[in-house]
């Protein structure tokens, strides 16, 4: 088929005047967008190419680049636009699932930017952080529903195992594979250093990083790839991965170009093949199946590890979270239908899933409701942006929160949609030696400990304010949130109330 | 206008408490004298007592202290009541009149026992029996009150500035080993008396002074085990966490005060592995209890006396001691102008209590 109907979706423009002619743009473009001509001497750039990822922007010494939205318009229709007209050209050209990267773009409502967050005047004071203490750690795992004490005052319970955190934020599950090495590398020398975890994702875990373990969490995935039991051993907690935000329902695939020696190694899966994982684990078809793959983990890592089950934020999620605490699990971690993703079917995630914060809010009173909420550990995923997002969390109920894309966003993702091309030009979504030795760890993971830290400072201050020094004096104090431009019903799932009520 | 209950106030306080812990009783005159020291504190919208040992001769029979609305509510309570207690003996409380008191409900007292055979069907004991019934009253009964229900003690309180609230009861007439006392100045009119403190739970009474940042933590973590928070009082809610902490679940006192105003984790560090090892726990399994923002509390119960600040003292508390006798007070002044020359006079440390409890009972 000759007939190509897509266009570019971006322009590039070069300022002659400011172009030095040194070929920055070439060499960094592993879209092949920009090529220099040796007998002209000039470099012309392919639009329809560009991802706009601003890699050659942003190395351009002169700054001589601009990439702008591409002009071209279609007659104006509110129903028919460009990007639904775009998508039917594409698969009418290739007969194939639509694919994207990242979380979901659309224009459904986010939640965080309606909450607001009380502060402290007069009736009782505010807290200032940097002359009192102010504590943001957590402890994630199951308690017991209380303690028990013999005659002389020693504590008889035995308390389950819990990781400690020092703010309540983990660095979310992206495989080696979807992520880098080098990427991989940073995220884990980051948490090691913040005193949090970051996650393997389903992707296993490379032997050299076995030293971070202590600050690891370590997925099992439903196709298993690299899991052994040296690996279940080494990580500070397992996360059981049911489902993912981004594409829930749905399983994933790494294909064969990315599986080099070392993924191979890594994954337990042969150089080149493509890495599967099927939609379901083919073990658990029901609840009861759950709690069997949650004590086998259990059993094998001799009850030391707390035992996570991660599932996507879906219609009747209250009630299977509500069954996951009975199945036994230490942490119930949702990810919202915003989460991100090395790839997903468009359809999917764009269409499927709930947001995360009334999920969230609707877990919690249940788990309430039920009497059993104290007995584990709420995490929850699926775009957190920034630290007034994490407050509003806490304050929804959640114990601690994951990142992604914020993650990725710190080492230089500049969120171009890319990342199942395996091109990433920043070195975090690729496994090409050539792309990837450009992320350096010794200043990525410097980059991720900045903005825990930073993160860190906001949350304190904003505790503060509320006349708040533990965090765990936040955890489901719904008082200090008060929604905008809500009704009543969704007022009503995040349990609270107006500005001015 | 909405009233107490249906929207939170928040308030400033002064509170003051004795205890003669040889179990001398003594009249209410001296308690009353320290609260009216202090009435700059208050704004004449919230005063009340707490005196334990007053009675002596039903000291066996649950005290219920009822506000009543009208006589329709007070007549179907008293249906309630007699279905599930034996009553001993019923009464309405001695008053007198005080200017500056007014709009006063219908308050009654009844001394009762619950029944065995309803007792025995629900599975409970004696004191989880009584506290359902108050909940359920206090909840389901729309102008009853029950603002007492302890044994051998008694709560005293209205909307009023508390020195008039302590002569309209006639506490001068009363004698007690112990006494805590409150004056209130919430920022908006509580509407009702039920809304005034100290607020109490079978024998517990909190009076408390502050307004607690982690409330909607702290309510919707006891709400989980069957309380109510009806009032959405901070009083009301540590009421119910220490109820939670030292009758059901059978917690030393010594480690509940480290639940309420736990230690910090830097502190925690420092200590040996096993201590190290007991308060992560408790930290941890009780984090939703941890009390924060600017509190003093008195708590009042059958074995004595605790005051306790919040982490860092956001608000005021002095304790002092002479021969028997502790006091503590949101001011020193309200301890000196009952007792010429203390012993000892000293501001307890954040998180650090005061205990002062009757002689041979242990925390």
């Amino acid at each position: 088929m000759s007939l190509n109907l897509s266009t570019p979706a971006f322009e590039i423009i070069r300022n002659e005047g400011k172009c030095i002619l040194c070929q920055v743009c070439v060499k960094q473009c592993a879209n092949n967008v920009h090529s220099y001509d040796a007998e002209d001497e000039t470099i012309s750039s392919d639009d329809g190419k560009c991802v706009n990822c601003h890699r050659c922007v942003s190395l351009c010494p002169t700054r001589a680049l601009i990439i702008k939205k591409y002009p071209l318009e279609f007659r104006e229709n509110t129903n028919w636009t460009g990007a639904a007209i775009k998508e039917i050209y594409k698969q009418a050209q290739t007969g194939g699932i639509l694919l994207s990267s990242m979380g979901n773009p659309k224009p459904f409502p986010i939640y965080w930017d309606k909450m607001l967050i009380n502060a402290s005047q007069v009736t009782n004071p505010s807290i200032d952080p940097l002359r009192e203490p102010m504590e943001t750690k957590v402890m994630i795992g199951r308690k017991p529903d209380k303690l028990e004490f013999d005659a002389k005052g020693a504590l008889v319970t035995r308390m389950p195992p819990q990781i400690e955190l020092s703010v309540p934020i983990m660095f979310s599950a992206m495989s080696y594979g979807s992520i880098s090495r080098n990427a991989h590398e940073s995220l884990a020398r980051a948490a090691t250093e913040l005193g949090i975890c970051y996650n393997t994702g389903e992707g296993g875990l490379n032997k050299d990083f076995y030293k971070y373990g202590r600050n690891t969490i370590v997925q099992v995935a439903s196709g298993r790839f690299g899991v052994h039991k040296e690996y279940l051993n080494v990580g500070a907690a397992i996360e059981i991965k049911i489902g993912q935000g981004a594409k829930p329902g749905i399983g994933g695939h790494l294909p064969g170009r990315k599986v080099g020696a070392d993924v191979s190694a890594t994954r337990m899966i042969p150089i080149g093949s493509d890495a599967i994982s099927p939609a379901p684990h083919h073990d658990i078809y029901s609840i009861e199946d759950l709690r069997q793959l949650i004590f086998s983990l259990k059993e094998v890592t001799d009850y030391k590890k707390p035992v996570l089950v991660k599932i996507a934020a879906v219609h009747n999620t209250a009630a299977i979270a509500s069954g996951i605490v009975r199945a036994g699990a230490d942490a119930i971690v949702v990810d919202g239908f915003r989460g991100g993703t090395g790839a997903a079917p468009t359809r999917v995630r764009d269409n499927v899933g709930i947001p995360i914060e009334l999920a969230l809010a609707a877990i919690d009173q249940r788990l309430r409701e039920e009497g059993i909420r104290n007995q584990v550990s709420l995490i929850i995923a699926g775009s957190i942006r920034n630290s007034a997002d994490i407050v509003k969390a806490v304050a929804l109920g959640a114990d601690a929160v994951y990142i992604g894309s914020a993650a990725v966003i710190a080492m230089g993702c500049h969120m171009c949609h890319s990342c199942s091309t395996g091109k990433c030009n920043w070195g975090i979504a690729t496994q090409e030696p050539e792309l990837v030795k450009r992320l350096n760890p010794d200043i990525m993971h410097r980059r991720l400990v900045n903005l825990i830290s930073a993160w860190s400072h906001e949350i304190k201050e904003m505790l503060g304010g509320m006349g708040i020094n533990a965090i765990d004096s936040l955890r489901g104090n719904r008082l200090m949130l008060r929604g905008v431009d809500l009704n009543e019903k969704e007022l009503e799932i995040l349990g609270i109330k107006y500005a001015g009520e | 206008m909405l009233k107490e209950g249906e929207l939170r106030i928040p308030s400033g306080c002064a509170i003051s408490g004795i205890i003669n812990k040889k179990g001398v009783r003594f009249s209410g005159e001296e308690i009353i004298n320290s609260i009216a020291l202090m009435h700059d504190r208050s704004n004449g919208l919230g005063g009340g007592f707490a005196a334990y040992g007053i009675y002596p001769q039903y000291k066996d029979f649950y005290a219920l202290h009822i506000f009543y609305d009208n006589l329709s509510v007070k007549t179907q309570t008293e249906d309630f009541i007699a279905k599930h207690f034996d009553i001993e003996s019923a009464g309405n409380i001695p008053t007198r009149p005080v200017p500056g008191v007014t709009n006063k409900p219908l308050i009654w007292r009844y001394f009762v026992h619950p029944r065995t055979y309803v007792v025995k069907e629900d599975f409970v004991d004696e004191a989880e029996f009584t506290s359902r019934c108050v909940i359920k009253i206090n909840t389901e009964y729309e102008g009853a009150y029950i603002f007492s229900s302890g044994k051998n003690m008694g709560a005293f309180k209205g909307v009023g500035y508390p020195e008039d609230i302590g002569k309209f009861f006639m506490l001068d007439t009363y004698e007690a080993h112990m006494w805590t006392a409150h004056g209130r100045f919430p920022t908006n009119t509580p509407g009702w008396w039920g809304g005034a403190h100290p607020f109490t739970m079978l024998n517990w009474s909190v009076v408390h002074n502050g307004e607690i940042s982690s409330y909607d933590a702290n309510r919707r973590f006891v709400e989980m085990y069957g309380y109510k928070c009806t009032l959405q009082t901070d009083t009301e809610v540590i009421t119910y966490l220490f109820d939670m902490l030292v009758r059901k679940h059978n917690i030393p006192m010594e480690k509940v005060i480290k639940i309420v105003a736990a230690p910090f984790w830097d502190d925690i560090e420092k200590e040996s592995k096993e201590l190290q090892h007991e308060l992560k726990s408790t930290r941890s399994v009780y984090a939703s209890a941890l009390v924060n923002g600017p509190f003093s509390i008195i708590l009042g119960y059958e074995k004595g006396m605790i005051a306790l600040n919040d982490r860092i003292k956001l608000r005021s508390l002095i304790a002092a001691e002479k021969g028997d006798r502790t006091y503590v007070a949101s001011e020193e002044s309200a301890i000196r102008i009952i007792c010429d020359n203390p012993d000892r006079v000293w501001s307890p440390k954040g998180g650090e209590p005061v205990i002062a409890l009757l002689e041979g009972e242990q925390e």
